[in-house]
């Protein structure tokens, strides 16, 4: 018997997940098509507007209000350095398809802050919900971004609606994580001050825990729209237009030099947004406060 | 009326604790207890807490004192037992009428400060005003006097971060004062600051109580410190309050060997104080009596000076053998004239070793007098010389008696 075992190769009985999944993305595409249909009006709707203002002046006009925010945020040089990076984008021609991407960025990055930030703060807040939602958040950094591609583009039409979907999934984990770590490294006597002195949960929430969590969870937001770049050239295979198109279109008909100057783009687009989504952390009441107390 | 009551106050972390607080009243001990994952903190802890008074409650780490603490304002509920503040039963009130009863009676000072280190100086301070939904140019007037009283005017707009330790605390003391709450918890207040700034803070309290008159719960784990302040002390070890007394009452009759032993090493010439060394005033005449009644006085008990009080009670000075026994052989027959004023009075309340310097440049005893110079008691030399043999003694009966044991215990406890 036990022989017979071995040599037979005995197997864990087949489960029929792939059966299962199949059921249910088609199950919600049957019963809640309408929702979906809400979802991708609306976000449609709102990239066509960034896209067309960012796109309404000149890219020199652009490039100078780059340059001003950046100086503004960080300091001269970082706004020379942008200056020169997005006069690179322009001379390479990739300044419209950079402004589509970071328009699709844009409201990726809003929709995930608007997700990520409540639900770390629940997570800090309640034992019970920080485990559930710790191990979803690991599923959805983990699976494959082309296996979640495939029900979305199957609960919406092929453009930039399935693709900010999925990057708003990709990049929400970094952002929930680090809202619940920085709630919770908030030094408990702060808290304890808080109720001592009879302020409610809720207030001690919006006046003591997230401005303490600010810096971390700045560096969550600044992960979320990392994550979000990153994502471009997977969001441009399933239709949406900008520079991951272009360097999927590079990739497919092998033009070397093409996908080159797109990645370029997109580098510098990553590099920008990164020094300044930074900068907003140290921007915060805490991070002003530590500059201080090292001059002091 | 007392401020602060705890009644058999319990605190067991763990699963199961209501089963640990009836064994514990059984008279299990905590260590005879014994369940894993079951900690009982505090054991049948009940006080009274005057208006007032400076409450200390004072033991090692992990005797439950900050448990304890926390159990008085609610921080931690408590697992059995009352907590009555103002005669209100705050174990069985709701969550907004306890946050009510932190921010009308009850705040609270910490031991690492827990300022906002994202908010000024000011604004730290009037925190208590704000969850109390005060204006803000009306918390900000109350938070500059708290400043003001700690010795922070001038810091307002400065971040927690750019102070130092002591003035830290003093922001934590300004905020816990402009609350203006009736009591104050301190919890290890000044354990955090260097001995010389403790020093100063603890004076700095003092004078603030003496001018406020707050009822104060002072935790700590420094003896020096619970002496010092404490106008009572609760003693605490392993969850339980072994003694409740006066600091003089511990040094002179500690409950079991652990207080004894643990009382040993205080510097008890700071801790005593003039009237509790201080002996009857025997030797005392009227200011109208006659030199030949002094001279009786004198010979009965051998004293070689009298003081001389007037009938109130009030110290008018000294008079001594030789000038005594001239004007007696002269015929006059009072003392008026001979009063010198040759004497050192201290008050009642000076601590024992402010009295060396005095007593050595006396020939005669100290007087000890009021606030309206009425004669309290006395203090010869030898008095004072027993006073401090008194530790020797004390110290040397705890190792006579089995005292190794509890050496070993306070070693371990340390």
């Amino acid at each position: 018997m036990r022989e017979a075992i071995l040599a037979d190769g005995w197997h864990v009985p087949a489960i029929p997940l792939g059966e299962w999944f199949n059921d249910l993305v088609h199950w919600l595409d049957g019963n809640i098509g309408p929702l979906f249909d809400a979802i991708e009006t609306a976000v449609q709707g709102s990239l066509d507007g960034i896209t067309s203002v960012l796109q309404w002046p000149p890219s020199l006009v652009m490039l100078i209000i780059f340059a001003l925010l950046g100086w503004w945020l960080r300091g001269w040089k970082f706004a020379i350095g942008a200056a020169v990076g997005f006069g690179l984008v322009d001379s390479l021609g990739k300044f419209d398809s950079a402004m589509q991407t970071l328009a699709q960025v844009i409201i990726a990055g809003i929709v995930a802050v608007l997700i990520a930030v409540p639900v770390g703060i629940l997570a800090a807040r309640n034992e019970t919900a920080s485990k559930v939602i710790k191990p979803v958040m690991d599923f959805m950094q983990t699976l494959p971004a082309f296996v979640y591609l495939i029900p979305v583009i199957f609960f919406f039409t092929i453009g930039p609606v399935p693709g900010i979907v999925a990057t708003v999934v990709f990049s929400l984990p970094p952002g929930v994580r680090l809202t619940e770590l920085g709630i919770r490294q908030v030094d408990k006597e702060m808290v304890e001050a808080g109720e001592a002195f009879g302020s409610t949960r809720a207030k001690i929430l919006t006046q003591i825990q997230i401005p303490l969590a600010m810096p971390s969870i700045m560096a969550g937001i600044n992960q979320i729209i990392m994550l979000s770049l990153s994502m471009v050239v997977i969001s441009g295979m399933v239709g949406a237009p900008g520079l991951g198109a272009e360097v999927y279109a590079a990739v497919t008909s092998v033009q070397v030099g093409a996908g080159f100057e797109a990645g370029v783009a997109v580098v510098v687009l990553a590099i920008y947004l990164d020094r300044l989504t930074a900068s907003f952390g140290a921007r915060s009441a805490v991070g002003r406060a530590k500059r201080l107390a090292k001059k002091a | 009326m007392p401020t602060v009551r705890a009644e058999k106050l319990y605190k067991v972390f763990g699963r199961r604790a209501e089963d640990a607080v009836r064994r514990l009243e059984g008279g299990v001990t905590r260590s005879e207890l014994g369940v894993p994952g079951v900690t009982p903190a505090v054991i049948d802890a009940s006080f009274e807490v005057e208006q007032g008074e400076i409450f200390v409650v004072m033991g090692l780490s992990g005797s439950g004192k900050s448990t304890l603490i926390r159990m008085l304002n609610g921080l931690l509920p408590a697992t059995s037992g009352r907590v009555y503040v103002d005669g209100a039963d705050i174990t069985a009130m709701s969550g907004r009428e306890i946050r009510e009863m932190r921010q009308q009676t009850m705040s609270m000072v910490f031991q690492h400060f827990a300022l906002f280190p994202h908010r000024t100086v000011l604004e730290n301070a009037a925190y208590g005003l704000q969850v109390r939904g005060m204006s803000q140019q009306e918390r900000e007037a109350k938070a500059r006097e708290s400043l003001d009283l700690v010795g922070l005017n001038g810091w307002e707009d400065h971040l927690p971060d750019q102070l130092s330790g002591g003035m830290r605390q003093r922001v934590g003391l300004a905020r816990a004062l402009a609350a203006d709450t009736d009591v104050l918890l301190m919890d290890e207040a000044f354990s955090a600051l260097d001995p010389l700034i403790r020093k100063e803070m603890q004076d700095q309290l003092l004078s603030l109580q003496a001018k406020l008159g707050k009822t104060i719960i002072f935790i700590t784990h420094d003896l020096n410190e619970a002496m010092r302040l404490g106008d009572r002390v609760a003693m605490m070890r392993e969850g339980r309050i072994v003694q409740i007394g006066t600091a003089e009452d511990i040094l002179n009759d500690p409950a079991n060997d652990y207080v004894a032993k643990f009382v040993q090493d205080v510097d008890r010439t700071r801790v005593l104080t003039a009237e509790s060394v201080m002996s009857n005033p025997v030797a005392t005449i009227g200011s109208g009596a006659g030199p030949r009644a002094a001279l009786h006085t004198m010979r009965e008990h051998q004293y070689s000076a009298l003081f001389v009080v007037e009938r109130d009670g009030r110290l008018v000075g000294v008079v001594t053998d030789e000038a005594v026994a001239q004007a007696a052989a002269r015929g006059q027959d009072t003392v008026r004239d001979l009063i010198g004023s040759d004497i050192a009075s201290v008050g009642p309340d000076t601590p024992v070793y402010e009295l060396f310097a005095p007593a050595a440049e006396s020939r005669l005893p100290l007087a000890v007098v009021d606030d309206d110079g009425k004669l309290l008691g006395v203090i010869p030399r030898a008095t004072l010389l027993a006073a401090l043999g008194q530790t020797v003694k004390a110290a040397e009966r705890v190792i006579e008696e089995g005292g190794a044991h509890g050496a070993e215990e306070v070693a371990a406890d340390a």
